[in-house]
């Protein structure tokens, strides 16, 4: 359920980004979505990952990977020296999600991030009715163990590009297998209804 | 110290080699060893680069030392760089001392060893020496190259004078340049080495001897850099050396001490203490920046070859930062570059022990290239 779950959110992404491009993927795990994007739009991928055996399965699949951590070593990578930077549920885990993200639109023309949205409803009522700490299936750590420092909504990720400036040039709000845009207009019920929210900005 | 070279392969390099100290060599002699087999498309050789004290001996027995090859855990059949499956290829480097032309050899226009007339050799001189040995072997293409050490700083070279000559490099353990502590230790070595008065201003070879207590002394120098501060204190610790108590004595006491001694006594056998002089200077020389305008960038631009840079995490000698700044240099100018940074205690000499997840990243790493490099082909 998991593994569809990721699958559909990479074809979300794929589908964003023109084929023969260059995209670096910050925090590429086992390189699936590289591997994706090589393969079904002969995209120049390179990876970013902290894990020595995410770093190691990259290798066995023979896509390029630099072991290193995003919040410390983005400053490697030259200005714009991809078509597109990744950033797949991972924003809200660094110290400086600013800094972070600024960084990405500095290596970047483009930059996708999704997020695990905070907006979404089970995650509010989880919060209102019981008075916890909500864990679902995007959102699977207990308060103690999440190393999500920065958890926001999909509005809260609107709002923070509008006031620095960057602009979303499409929103796409995932649930299980149903994607729908995201506007100003639909943001309300988007931001209750999403348990993913996937971001083009640039 | 006698050794018999008459069994070992040689090509003798009739094209002069004009080197970066303006002197020229010429029909030199450059001993190196094979592994495996080149296939019949000519796509399966490795060429590995040697460190300091290495040689052509990649694995298997050492023909002239008759121990195990140095780098018998990574390189053999079915092991990571695999020879059933992979043609292996090792040159000594020129100033070594095992084959190749040195400070040891007979110096044409004096009819003696050089001593210190041998001229003074850098890192680019001893990699653009290797490649006749590639034309010699009709290899127009290496699958992969890799070194660790200076093998590495070799191969950096030979990644920036001869662009795309190999489809996929690993770099593992080393350096674009020698920093102030490398030159240090290098310099420890290099005194300890002619504060011996057996060494002679470079001339024993004339007398058939050695500088065997400056030479081992340099050799200690090193272990303890490949060393980490951590793994030595988990494998000697304060333990003494098969007695209950202190023996109130400058014997080796500690276990530590017989280590290095034992590590320095066992390297005069089998090596040249000016050859040491010699590379190391080498070594320090090294700055692959200050060859091009523009730095390390530079150095590498217009690269197809698939890097893999490898460190270690607890090696102080060549660390993970002198890697990483590496790797930085490759992203800046665009080239294909992986990089893994192996989790261990092992200091410096990891590259050369049973590093599992070291070695696994090398052998995977290795066999998917081999796969592209393939289809590269058939395209």
């Amino acid at each position: 359920m998991k593994n569809l779950k990721m699958k559909k959110e990479f074809k979300v992404i794929a589908d964003l980004l023109k084929n023969d491009t260059r995209v670096l993927d910050v925090g590429c795990g086992d390189g699936s979505l590289m591997d994706l994007l090589n393969r079904d739009k002969n995209i120049e991928v390179r990876g970013l990952e902290l894990d020595q055996d995410n770093v190691q399965q990259c290798i066995n699949k023979g896509l390029p990977v630099i072991q290193g951590d995003a919040e410390t070593e983005l400053h490697q990578f030259p200005n714009q020296s991809f078509d597109y930077v990744i950033l797949s549920q991972t924003l809200q885990a660094f110290y400086e999600p600013e800094r972070v993200l600024k960084e990405l639109l500095r290596i970047g023309e483009s930059v996708v991030i999704s997020i695990p949205n905070f907006g979404y409803w089970k995650v509010r009522t989880k919060l209102l009715f019981f008075g916890e700490m909500p864990v679902t299936k995007t959102l699977p750590n207990t308060w103690y163990n999440t190393p999500n420092l920065h958890m926001c909504t999909i509005k809260d990720l609107f709002n923070f590009c509008d006031e620095k400036n960057m602009n979303i040039k499409k929103a796409i709000g995932v649930n299980e297998d149903k994607t729908s845009l995201i506007k100003r207009s639909n943001l309300e019920i988007k931001n209750l209804f999403s348990k993913l929210g996937i971001f083009l900005i640039g | 110290m006698s050794v018999k070279f008459e069994n070992i392969k040689r090509l003798d390099v009739s094209k002069p080699l004009k080197l970066d100290c303006g002197k020229t060599i010429s029909n030199f002699p450059l001993a190196y060893e094979t592994y495996g087999t080149l296939n019949d498309s000519k796509d399966n050789a490795i060429l590995v680069f040697h460190a300091l004290t290495g040689d052509q001996f990649v694995t298997g027995t050492n023909p002239i030392t008759n121990k195990e090859g140095w780098w018998v855990t990574a390189v053999g059949p079915d092991k990571a760089i695999d020879t059933n499956k992979y043609f292996v290829i090792c040159a000594n480097v020129i100033g070594g001392c095992m084959g190749s032309l040195g400070p040891r050899n007979i110096n044409p226009d004096t009819n003696k060893p050089y001593g210190l007339e041998f001229p003074v050799i850098t890192i680019k001189d001893m990699v653009r020496a290797q490649e006749s040995l590639l034309d010699h072997l009709g290899i127009k293409k290496l699958l992969c190259a890799t070194g660790g050490s200076m093998g590495g700083m070799q191969l950096l070279q030979f990644c920036a004078t001869f662009p795309n000559k190999t489809f996929s490099a690993i770099p593992i353990a080393c350096s674009s340049s020698h920093s102030a502590q490398n030159i240090a230790l290098n310099e420890l070595a290099r005194q300890a080495i002619m504060a011996d008065p057996v060494w002679d201003n470079g001339k024993y070879a004339l007398k058939n001897v050695q500088p065997k207590n400056g030479l081992a002394v340099a050799r200690m120098v090193g272990h303890i850099s490949y060393l980490s501060e951590k793994g030595m204190q988990e494998k000697f610790g304060r333990k003494l050396q098969e007695k209950a108590d202190y023996e109130f004595s400058f014997n080796a006491d500690f276990q530590v001490e017989s280590y290095l001694r034992h590590q320095g006594y066992a390297f005069v056998e089998r090596f040249d203490a000016n050859s040491v002089l010699y590379i190391t200077r080498a070594m320090d020389y090294f700055d692959l920046s200050k060859q091009f305008r523009g730095g390390l960038v530079e150095a590498f631009k217009n690269q197809k070859t698939k890097f893999l840079i490898i460190s270690f995490s607890s090696d102080w000698l060549y660390t993970t930062k002198d890697n990483k700044d590496i790797v930085i240099a490759l992203n800046a100018s665009g080239a294909d570059v992986s990089y893994s940074e192996i989790i261990t205690d092992k200091g410096h000499d990891s590259f050369l022990l049973n590093e599992p997840e070291f070695l696994k990243t090398l052998k995977s790493f290795i066999n998917t290239m081999y796969e592209k490099f393939k289809n590269e082909k058939r395209i």
